[in-house]
Parts: C-alpha cells; structure tokens; sequence
C-alpha cells in the first residue's frame, strides 16, 4: 500500500564536478505529480536525514505537457515531470529517482542546456520563407489528408526524450537527431515549404544528418507526443536517397 | 534619429531595440522590427519556443466568414466591445478586429497546421460571447503551433546579417540575438525619464549585465502566479511588468482578472480545458439531485441539470467567459450542486462520442485538450464528462498603453504612441498590455490582441527610434554604470538574506498570497474581504523583508534568489489587483461585487450593475512606496454606442430544479 509520503533521490550537481544524490520525504496527496513533489521540497528544503539543504532547481513552465521544459530522466527514463504522476511511478510508496538529461551539458541540478537542439533546427531552416509579415492574402489550401499528417509532426516540442534515448546522439557525434527529420518533413509538404525543400533535404544529407541514424526505433517508443518519427526518417530517407540520386539533374 | 548611422555606432556596435519576452507578442515585434531594418536583442526567461503562449488551446478569432453567416470584422469589433462591458478604448480593438483576418492568412502562410474545410479553406470553430464560427484552430494546441510558426521565423532572422544604411554586411551581427534564460532585473531610465535600455540577469550564473536599446519592449505576459495556482505557466509571475510600475509605468485596469469556467481542480496548476470543447458541443451540467454522487457517466439524461443551457437559450454553454464563471461558481457553491459530491460540475463531451466516427471527428478537433484531462485527472474523458470547476485564466489589466486613433476609426499606422507606456521609449505588447479586452475578454481574442500588439508595437517604436534626438548608444556610460550598480546592489541584497533574522521561505510565503487571492479576489468579490485582503497584503509585504535566500551559491544557477525578486513583484501586483475592485464599486464584466447585482437585489436603488455614470472609466496605478495611488481616465468610446450587455437570461424562478430521481 501506499505511504503518506513520497520518496525522492535526487541527484544533484554544478555545471562542472561531481554529483551528489539527496532523498527527500514530501507529504503525499492525490494526482500529485513529480513537480508538486518538487515544490514541496522548496517550502521545506530538508533532507531525509534532517540535514538542511537548498532547494533543487529544475526547468518547467507549461505543467501540461506542451512546452517541454520539465524533461528529466525520472526512475531512468526521460520525460516530463508535470505528467510523471506519482500514484503510477511509486504505487507503493517506492523512491522515485530524478536525474538530468544526459546529452546536454548540465547547468544545475535538473537543468541542462538544449541549445544544440535548437540549433539543429537552423542548419535545416525549419521554416517557411515567407516573403513578409504584411498582407499578402490567404495562405495556399491545404487538403485535410495532409494536414493530419503536419498536425502530429508540428507538436515536438524539442523536449530532448528522443534524444535522450537515441543510442547515437551524443558528445563525439554531430548526429541532429530525429526529432529535426521529422520537422524537416513537415516543412517540406508544406505548399510553400516545398519550394526549399532541396535545400532542407542537402542539410539531412550533410555531416549529423540521416545517415548518423542507428535505426535503434527509441525514439518512437519515447516521444511523448506519439509523433512517428521513424516513419518521417524513411520517408525523408527515401527523399534523401532520390535526390541523391537525382539531384544533379535537378540542380540543373 | 540624429546621429550618421542609425545602424551603426562610431566605435562599430549596432545599434539594437531590445525586445523582452518570447511569446506571441514578443516575437511578433521582433518580426516587424526586423522588416523595419532595426536589429533586435530578444531576452527571456525560457528558450522562447517554451513560453506560455504555447499553451493556448482553442484557437484565434478572425472574421473571414467561410461559413458564409454574414460574419464581418465589424461584428467582431462589436461583440469585443461588448464581451468587455464597454471597458475598452474602442480604438485598438477596432483596430484589432479589422487586422484579424490578415493576421491568420499570415500565419497560415507561416505554415501553421491549421484544420481545414474539405475544400482545402482553413476552418472555423465558435467560442463564446459570439453566435458565429469565427475561430481559427490547428487542433486544440493552436497556441503552440502559432508559438513555433513566429519562433521559426524569428530563428530565420537570427541567421540573416545586419546590414548598415548603405546595405553592407557587419560581418558576424545577425539581425536577432537572443539571450535565453535571462530575467528582467531593471529598466535603464534616464534623467529625462526615458527608457535607454535594460539590465539583464543570466538565470545560468547569476551575471548581470547592460543592454542599451534604441526602444525597449515589455512583452512578458500575464501574472497569473499572483493567485498561487491558475491556467497560467507558472513563470508568469508578472516580474517585469511590476519592475516597469515600481520605475513609474503605470498599470491599467488591474481588478480585471479573468476567471475562466472549465478548468482541472489540481495541487500544483489548474489545467484548463479549453472553451473551444463547450464550441465543439461540450455541455456543462450538474445532477439535478444535490445528494447524487454517482459518476456522471451513470446519471441518465433526465436526471442532469443543463444549467447554462436553461438560463441562456440563445448563447446557451457559450456564453462570455465571466457569465459562466458566475453561474457555474453560483449553482456549485451557493445553490450546492456538485459533481461526484465535489465542488464541480460536469463538462461533457460524451454525447459526441456514442459513435466512432463522432468520436473521431472530437478527437480530430480536440484530442490536444483531452489528451490533458486523461493524463492529469486519470480519466477518459471521452466516454466520462469530467469534472471542472472555474480557474484565474488571464489578466485583462496591464501596462497602461497609449493609441492614436486615425480617421477610420483604427489605429493610425507607424505611429509611435501606439502601445507607448507611460514611460517614453518603453512599449508593452500582448498580455502585459492592458489595451484590447475591457473588463472581460472573448475566448481566442488574446491570441490575437498578441499578434497584433506585436504588429502595432514593431513599427511604433521605429518610429519613436526614428523621431529621437539621441541614441541610447551614444550616450557615455554613466548612465548604464549606475543602472548596473543598482541591480548588483538589489540582486546582492536578497542573495545576501542568509541569516537567522531570515526566517521566512518565500515560497511559502508565494502560497498564502496566492490562496488568499484565489479565495477573496476571483469570481465574487466582498467589500469587507478586501479589506481584509489589503490589509494582509500589507502585512505580507513586512514579512517579505524577512524572506530568506535559500540558496547561497553564487556563479551559478540560483532559483532561489531570482524568486525573491519575482515574489516581490507578485505582492506589488497583488495590492494594484485587491485596490482596484475595492475601490471599483460596480459590476462590470470580471469585476463582480454581488451587492450592486440587480438580479440579486431587485429592490436596492445601489444595485445597479454596470454604472455608466460613475464608472465607465479605466484605473490607473502608479507606485508609491505605501502602495499603489489610483486615479482615474474616461474610455475611448468614440465609435460604438453604449448598450446593455445582454446574452437573454431568462428570468428563471428562484426555486432550482427538484430531483426527478429518488435521492441516493
Ligand atoms: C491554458 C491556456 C489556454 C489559452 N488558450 C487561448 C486560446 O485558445 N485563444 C486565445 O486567444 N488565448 C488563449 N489563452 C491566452 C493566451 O495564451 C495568452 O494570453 C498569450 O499567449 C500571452 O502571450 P504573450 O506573448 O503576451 O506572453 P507569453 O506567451 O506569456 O510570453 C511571455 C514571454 O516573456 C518572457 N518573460 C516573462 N517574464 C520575464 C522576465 N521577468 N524577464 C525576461 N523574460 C520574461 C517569457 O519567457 C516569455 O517568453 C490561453 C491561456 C491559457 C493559460
């Protein structure tokens, strides 16, 4: 059964240097979710062992699982911490781990820097070229077919779980990730996407692009969108590999 | 501008506006600032693509009339007025109205995933306060695909080039610099009063540091962490539209607090469940037997009271947002209805769902929303009506702003007292502006009131760059020296609170405040609860100076320390809120004091509703150290007439519907 408390250990850290785990003891109530845990501890910062400790910073804004910023590794598994509901992670009264993300340089604690996510989406050009802001009409029409199939891809949230996961997104890679394929897919269905979707698809077939991907499938399983990651890299595998072939004649 | 190059400073530093915050409104005059030619720093707490806007549900208003109902921007501009009981400078929500269209073809050619007609259109949802389908959507996460369309094209200038005046490349300055994880620590105001720049605080080491700016932009949001828990993200806290009104801006029409109907009781945030679920056919009810405690999904269809429905034939569950707030605040807590014996009611959408292909079409429309009512409340809401009760939702008050109205009526363009602050060179656009909802806003107008602030504001300060005698890059640094010297004196002063004489947490402190707010100064407000509230706030504020740093460290991340300035700014818009709506002696669209309701009181000449006569004026707040000092200005309403706000109640008797069913 469960405890009137819930147990934390979390583990704790600078940017440089060691870590250190710390367990807490919050008082439990229902649907809590891993960041009231969290808010527990900063109105009362006091370890398990009684020792007085600070407050652990940790990213979050949205609480409903649409910005992205409360990704952790929660009991080894990267994730929001506003939908970690503490009812399904400890049932009965089991310690519920909180680590940060691997795959980016820590800043503190449970925050890390995802910079190069967003970076990612730059090299490719993750957006429409619109010729400006100021009234040009209605936008092109789009099917309803089509816009099922960009209305799933346009909710990443660059939250990091896909990566997290990806066996070959790391420090000595320059692997972009799946999470940029798919958006780059996204774009180039788009009416007007399309007509740049030469130069998005020279960029997935550049260094850190497709061809960096394992095919390890973590993604999919991981998203917590459901976005179908792995079909958008065979789609835009299939892309890469015709321009690749073709490309030179398209080129002109 | 009077200096050679309006680009460049003699010692080769451009020249940059500075645009704080990252959402809707944000980007959007970062966008204009940028086709104007201006470089733009942007700071903000979180990357942007996390800000709050991403929230938004339900969708964006536009009056493009696909449905062919004779829907006009007119109308649009009509029912925002009215949806704000007449509060609003008429103005800019004209203005606002007539650009929406524009602004959703614009995002639509942006890429944003909008749902469409069969014909390929985009379409159009209702919301409430309106009877036509005038409310663009991508799914029920709108506000995050329009968030990310603006991001993209924000990240595409961060990759564009400074040109000078004579189009030159600068080698190694892009159009956008952006500082992530940075806080607002102070504006730079100098001896004349104008706004040259801000200090900056890096949320990652604790550095602070100038930015000088040819025109600053406050576009920071709502503050809906002043009442604890709310629909809001939980870093709208509010900071700097308080850091700007303790520097002298002065802020408008705080006592109008949004109170949305439909939202997840819940610990740490009340999720909302978005209005466009009662657009889609969602209907709210309660057991018509108090004592029924049964899951809603077990109560047969004769034994539900349809509330709103019965009250309001015409508008029925949309009726404006502050209507349904009441009625559904009035039958739970005063009439004592509830839902599975909680303080709620039933929002359903399983009538919808009998059939598959009903279901799916919900889900095609609405599965952003209940997706959230299934991870966070644990059920499915698609064969489950779920539970809801009404929750603080956005901030109508704000930075007070200026216009000028042009000859049709609109906002003039490019000129530079659009969206001006009291403070000259500082600007305001989206929730922290005060300027398009009156004393209720529509659903799916802030969406829009965001873009088109941000429309209004990019030209408004090239202007005002355009138009002033000096640069705030050719001033000496003196000014900005002492600026610095100031914020490193504040920030020092609450890292430094690590004595025993600090004895109280802040967030602790953080949740008083906010369940005091959440209890007294929401739906219903009392006189004497004011009071009472004004009178805590006072005593908060004393405890605040004994409000510790609980985190020493310093040359590092320090949430602890940057809370206690965002804690002080919430008791500031706190006492502006509480002062408003005692002062405020009327009901006027959010603003509800039950002893002037005329429905409640038909017989007391006091209880007049709306009071026109004495209160059809808009607050201002300006800062003193005792606290907020009121005074009034009269409303722009140049261009509609007044009109009774109505959305046909009918006179019910007062007598609530007897259980057909045997009470269990
Ligand atoms: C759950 C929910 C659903 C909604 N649904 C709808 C809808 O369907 N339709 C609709 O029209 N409206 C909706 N709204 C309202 C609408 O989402 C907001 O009013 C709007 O997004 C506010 O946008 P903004 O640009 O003003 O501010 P925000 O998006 O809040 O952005 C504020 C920015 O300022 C930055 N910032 C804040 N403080 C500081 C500081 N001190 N220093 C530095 N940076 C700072 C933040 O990092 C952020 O980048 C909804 C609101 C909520 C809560």
């Amino acid at each position: 059964m469960a405890t009137d408390t819930v147990t934390l250990k979390i583990k704790r850290g600078e940017a440089k240097g060691a870590s250190t785990w710390e367990e807490f003891k919050v008082p439990r109530k229902p649907m809590m979710n891993v960041i009231s845990c969290l808010m527990e501890v900063q109105k009362r910062p006091v370890t398990t062992d009684n020792k007085s400790t600070t407050p652990v910073n940790w990213d979050c804004s949205c609480l409903e699982e649409v910005c992205g910023a409360c990704t952790m590794v929660i009991n080894g598994r990267a994730r929001q911490a506003c939908s970690a509901l503490v009812h399904e992670l400890s049932p009965n009264g089991e310690a519920i781990t909180l680590e940060p993300m691997t795959k980016f340089p820590r800043v503190r604690d449970l925050v890390v820097d995802r910079q190069r996510m967003f970076d990612s989406l730059v090299k490719t050009k993750a957006w429409i070229n619109v010729d400006g802001s100021h009234q040009l009409g209605a936008g092109p029409r789009v099917s309803q077919e089509d816009q099922e199939v960009m209305y799933p891809l346009s909710r990443c949230m660059t939250c990091g779980c896909c990566v997290e996961s990806c066996p070959n997104y790391n420090e000595r890679s320059d692997f972009m990730g799946p999470q940029v394929i798919s958006l780059a897919r996204m774009y180039n269905m788009h009416p007007s996407g399309k007509m740049q979707a030469g130069a998005r698809l020279d960029a997935i077939m550049g260094e850190g692009g497709i061809s960096d991907c394992g095919k390890a499938q973590n993604c999919v399983q991981v998203c917590p969108k459901g976005i179908p990651l792995t079909e958008s890299i065979s789609v835009m595998g299939r892309e890469t590999f015709k321009r690749a072939l073709f490309g030179w004649l398209l080129k002109g | 501008m009077a200096a050679k190059s309006s680009i460049l400073t003699q010692s080769g530093t451009v020249r940059r506006a500075i645009v704080v915050g990252g959402g809707l409104g944000g980007l959007m005059t970062v966008i204009k600032l940028c086709e104007a030619g201006i470089p733009v720093d942007i700071l903000s707490l979180v990357p942007v693509k996390r800000s709050h806007s991403a929230c938004a549900q339900g969708g964006i208003n536009a009056s493009v009339n696909i449905k062919g109902e004779g829907d006009s921007p007119e109308t649009h501009f009509f029912e925002t007025v009215k949806g704000g009981d007449f509060l609003a400078n008429q103005p800019p929500a004209k203005g606002m109205a007539y650009a929406a269209p524009g602004i959703v073809f614009m995002l639509d050619r942006m890429g944003v995933p909008f749902n469409r007609t069969p014909e390929g259109n985009l379409d159009f949802r209702r919301f409430g306060g309106t009877l036509f389908h005038r409310t663009a959507f991508a799914g029920a996460t709108t506000g995050q695909q329009l968030l990310y369309a603006l991001d993209e094209q924000v990240r595409r200038w961060e990759t564009i080039d400074v040109e000078d005046d004579k189009g030159v490349t600068i080698p190694g300055e892009k159009m956008v610099r952006k500082f992530e994880y940075w806080d607002l620590a102070s504006l730079v105001i100098d001896d004349e009063g104008v706004c040259r720049g801000v200090i900056g605080q890096d949320l990652k080491n604790g550095e602070l540091r100038v930015f000088r700016g040819d025109a600053v932009c406050l576009a920071t949001g709502g503050p809906g962490m002043v009442f604890g828990r709310s629909t809001n993200s939980v870093i709208n806290t509010g900071s700097a539209a308080a850091i700007a009104y303790r520097q002298g801006a002065t802020y408008a029409n705080g006592e109008f607090i949004q109170v949305h109907p439909t939202a997840i009781p819940g610990t740490d945030k009340l999720r909302l469940i978005s209005e466009s679920v009662r657009g889609e056919g969602g209907r709210v009810w309660v057991p018509k037997d108090r004592n029924d405690k049964r899951p809603g999904a077990q109560i047969p269809e004769g034994e539900r009271y349809y509330f709103l429905e019965e009250r309001y034939p015409k508008y029925k569950n949309l009726v404006p947002r502050d209507i349904a707030s009441r009625e559904i605040f009035r039958t739970v807590v005063h009439e004592g209805f509830s839902a599975e014996g909680q303080r709620a009611a039933f929002l359903d959408v399983t009538h919808l769902c009998k059939t598959p292909s009903g279901k799916a079409a919900v889900r095609k429309k609405l599965e952003g929303v209940l997706e959230i009512y299934e991870k966070f409340a644990g059920q499915d809401p698609y064969d489950n009506p779920m539970k809801i009760f009404p929750a603080v939702h956005y901030s109508m008050g704000g930075l007070w702003c200026d216009f000028e109205k042009a000859e049709d009526g609109t906002l003039k363009a490019q000129s530079a007292r659009n969206q001006a602050t009291s403070i000259p060179g500082l600007y305001a656009s989206g929730e922290v502006d005060y300027q398009y909802h009156g004393a209720n806003r529509l659903g799916a107008n802030s969406l829009l009131s965001c873009i088109y602030g941000g429309m209004v504001t990019g030209p408004a300060m090239a202007a005002w760059r355009e138009g002033a005698a000096k640069s705030a890059f050719d001033y000496g640094s003196a000014l900005f020296d002492k600026a610095l010297a100031k914020a490193k004196a504040e920030h020092e002063a609450f890292a430094s609170r690590t004595g025993s004489e600090f004895d109280v947490n802040p967030y602790q402190l953080h949740d008083e405040l906010g369940d005091m707010m959440l209890n007294k100064v929401t739906v219903e407000r009392h006189n004497a609860e004011l009071d009472e509230v004004l009178g805590k706030i006072a005593e908060m504020k004393q405890r605040f100076k004994r409000a510790a740093a609980l985190d020493r460290a310093s040359g590092t991340m320090n949430q602890p320390v940057v809370f206690l300035r965002h804690l002080q700014g919430m008791l500031d818009l706190a006492h502006i809120i509480t002062k408003g709506a005692r002062e405020r002696e009327e009901c006027r669209g959010a603003h509800y004091k039950p002893v002037y309701d005329p429905e409640l009181h038909p017989n007391d000449p006091k209880a007049v509703g709306r009071d026109d006569q004495n209160w059809l004026k808009t607050t201002l707040a300006t800062y003193t150290p005792e606290g907020p000092a009121l005074s009034y200005e009269p409303v722009d309403v140049s261009l509609l007439k007044l009109a009774v706000r109505d959305y046909g109640k009918v006179k019910k008797p007062a007598e609530a519907p007897k259980a057909d069913a045997n009470a269990r």
